[in-house]
């Protein structure tokens, strides 16, 4: 059992918790993935790491209310435990030789996204960031993102705070303007960081994106979280929780994984709802 | 009176009615059949049962105490050479180890071995009082990295001779393939359950939720005061086919098909994990988990369900008792045929149609058996012009697994062959000193008997080299 060590609702969907799991916050590094089990009889879920404490022994995780296992986590308290936390799984983000890097997050993307821009600030790169949400209400961590960046451009889809418009929009302008990166990391929805890396491609910048598919055990035994790269015209397939998370945005097949993260689609939603009503009657 | 020329039948759960249910098919014998068939063994003298054992039980002496009526001294015998009894009966290929070799094998039917290794475990479980203790420490600890058969059985061991023995376990649940991989109908995972159990009585420290090579490394394991480590990993990336389609939706890994079922509990009614039901399912493959996954997506509800293999009958690897369950339920075997695509539903004129991407049938080609290869085994080859297409809703491949690179990437010094499988001696010793492997890690996917016999060589030579220390 891991205790929850703190709880802070970011937004009306987004949580973030502190978890006891000494051996984890000794090893994880921003880009790195751990799965948890709320209960006895629950499914397993991926979650990024969205930052670690070492000396309290804490791995902070930063989640959206979106299902059935992440409605019943949030519904868990400060002080309370859950079953099973396991990591850290994945490769963590490459930073060596980078000294301008662009991070676009977005949603509740930024909670990945956050870190590992405080990495690359922590080791002296120059930090531009773009985070992005649907509205004023959603937005996550601009504090956080401020005081590692050397630039932050907030945007809103539906203009109800800082600037009007997607992600695309600034890194467009910047690269027509000549501005130049090592790399960009783009963390989101799918769309997104097709659109970044759709975007990047006319200027040659690279485009490393976060994935994460469906999965269950995370350590390469199930291959349920396989994705296709594109290799010199060959298709690839790759494991997101061994080879992954982190991969070549110009390589993913994304419409494929996005057809892929739509398969439990109906049974998703069915289950969410039978948990609101569940947790609803709790209360 | 003359011996009975055949084993005395097990009882079976009807295939009409088992086809529906996830409970155990084999019901086991009774006391009254056990008795009958311990008198079929002639206690022979040269004992070639034994041989064909990879654990050694001591066969006729166990089997010798059936005949007395004494089954709890039955079931010591087997212990003092097996760790899991109750999963051995069950899983072991009895019929190519112990009974391929019993002397009554030669003119009539061989001693049904398994199904009183069976009988002695399960009479155990359900009768016996007295819990295993912890033996006095001899101060020494080992590190034992996966909780599978391998695992278990190094494990109990060691912790039998007093070391302390930590399991470390990637998953949520002690067991390994024996909790992931088969399903409950062979191996009910209440009796792993029991047989953990037993290990933490004998002392045995299980650390679920611990990824070696990614948690802890091998090297911090002995930085933690571990003086052996013991690797029994398992096999790990499932393998596809690379046949276009293989990404569409309802197509799975055995692997992930039979976690979702059995870790999960898919199976159960109002799952948490998700998995496909029902429809026509294909599982491409002819080994005992293509036999487990056929079996379990039938019991999920599937209205036909099809054996996919390239070779024919004669080749099939999974052992023939899985095969002719299977028949018996209705398993519709296509031998000689061989994916070549996977087709897809895709609407042009809506892209967002929801069953966009869902699998809607797999084109095969059929093969027919050429010259020997290599292994002396006839290789298929494909029959121009006859490929045809089976209307199916998921397809699962169960064409074997690689060795995951979790461990060998994060273990300077640790070889491994050209095909991932870690290098070790006879004792199971790897390149590494102190370090020991065995199970499917080293030979790549097998057996669990073959597993626990690799687990107990190793125990075998840690206590050989913790003990000069």
């Amino acid at each position: 059992m891991y205790r929850i060590a703190s709880k802070k609702n970011l937004n009306p969907t987004v949580t973030q918790m502190e978890i006891e799991a000494p051996l984890v916050a000794n090893k994880a590094l921003p880009g790195q993935f751990i799965i948890l089990r709320v209960d006895e009889a629950g499914e397993r879920i991926p979650l990024t790491v969205a930052g670690t404490d070492p000396v309290r022994g804490t791995v902070k995780i930063i989640f959206q209310i979106v299902g059935a296992t992440t409605e019943l986590l949030n519904y868990k308290n400060e002080g309370e435990y859950i079953q099973d936390f396991v990591g850290p799984l994945g490769v963590p983000t490459h930073t060596d030789g980078i000294r301008k890097v662009c991070i676009v997050g977005g949603g509740v993307g930024c909670a990945i996204a956050m870190p590992v821009a405080q990495a690359f600030h922590d080791l002296g790169a120059e930090v531009v960031s773009i985070i992005g949400f649907r509205s004023k209400d959603l937005l996550i961590l601009e504090d956080e993102f401020r005081a590692c960046s050397d630039r932050l451009i907030v945007m809103t889809d539906d203009g109800s705070y800082a600037r009007h418009g997607n992600v695309t929009v600034p890194l467009k302008e910047m690269l027509e303007a000549g501005e130049t990166f090592d790399t960009i990391i783009t963390i989101g929805p799918l769309i997104m960081m097709k659109f970044v890396t759709l975007t990047a491609k006319p200027f040659g910048v690279p485009v490393t994106v976060s994935m994460n598919p469906i999965m269950i055990d995370g350590t390469g035994m199930c291959g349920g979280c396989r994705l296709t790269l594109i290799e010199d015209g060959k298709r690839v397939t790759k494991f997101a929780c061994v080879d992954g998370p982190d991969f070549d945005g110009y390589k993913v097949d994304f419409d494929e994984a996005m057809s892929r993260g739509r398969m439990y689609f109906d049974f998703e939603r069915h289950a969410h709802e039978e948990t609101c009503n569940l947790l609803k009657g709790a209360n | 009176m003359p011996l009975d020329p055949k084993k005395h039948e097990m009882p079976t759960q009807a295939p009409e009615v088992r086809a529906h249910n996830f409970s155990e098919v084999a019901l086991g014998y009774t006391a009254e059949i056990a008795l009958e068939e311990a008198k079929r063994c002639l206690n022979c003298k040269n004992r070639p049962c034994v041989t064909g054992c990879p654990v050694n039980v001591n066969i006729p002496d166990f089997i010798t105490k059936i005949k007395d009526g004494d089954f709890e001294g039955a079931y010591q015998v087997i212990n003092e050479t097996s760790s899991l009894p109750a999963v051995c009966g069950r899983v072991c290929p009895q019929e190519t180890q112990c009974e391929s070799k019993c002397t009554m094998g030669i003119k009539m039917e061989p001693v049904g071995i398994g199904r009183l290794e069976r009988f002695v475990a399960d009479w155990h479980n359900a009768n016996a009082t007295e819990k295993p203790t912890a033996p006095a420490s001899n101060g020494h600890r080992v590190a034992i990295v996966g909780s599978g058969p391998s695992g278990l059985t190094c494990a109990g061991d060691l912790a039998k001779k007093g070391y302390q023995v930590s399991v470390f376990e990637a998953l949520h649940t002690a067991g390994g393939v024996l909790v992931y991989g088969i399903p409950e109908f062979r191996l009910p995972k209440a009796i792993v359950a029991k047989e953990v159990e037993t290990l933490k009585a004998l002392g045995v420290d299980v650390q679920t939720n611990v990824v070696i090579g990614k948690t802890l490394t091998v090297d911090e394991l002995f930085d933690m005061g571990y003086e052996a480590v013991f690797i029994g990993s398992g096999a790990g990336l499932p393998n596809f086919m690379n046949i276009p389609g293989e990404s569409l939706k309802g197509v799975y890994s055995a692997n992930e098909f039979l976690t979702r079922s059995n870790l999960m509990k898919a199976y159960l009614d109002n799952p948490v994990t998700p998995i496909m039901k029902g429809g026509k399912v294909a599982v491409v493959g002819g080994g005992n988990v293509a036999m487990d996954a056929a079996r379990t997506a039938l019991r999920l509800g599937a209205e036909h369900v099809y054996i996919v293999y390239r070779r024919s009958m004669e080749e099939l690897p999974a052992r023939r008792e899985e095969v002719e369950h299977a028949m018996e339920e209705g398993i519709d075997f296509r031998l000689l045929n061989n994916p070549v695509e996977i087709l897809g539903y895709n609407n042009p004129e809506n892209p967002r149609d929801p069953k966009n991407g869902f699998v809607t049938g797999m084109r095969c080609i059929r093969m027919e058996l050429g010259e020997p290869d290599a292994k002396g085994r006839r290789r298929p080859v494909p029959i121009p012009d006859s490929e045809f297409t089976l209307d199916v809703d998921t397809v699962i491949m169960a064409i074997g697994t690689s060795p995951n690179p979790l461990i060998k990437n994060t273990t300077a010094g640790l070889e491994v062959n050209n095909h991932g499988g870690i290098i070790v001696t006879e004792d199971g010793l790897t390149s590494r000193e102190n370090v020991w492997a065995g199970g499917d890690a080293v030979t790549g996917a097998a057996t669990v008997i073959s597993a626990m016999g690799a687990g107990k060589v190793a125990a075998k030579a840690i206590d050989e080299a913790l003990s000069a220390k």
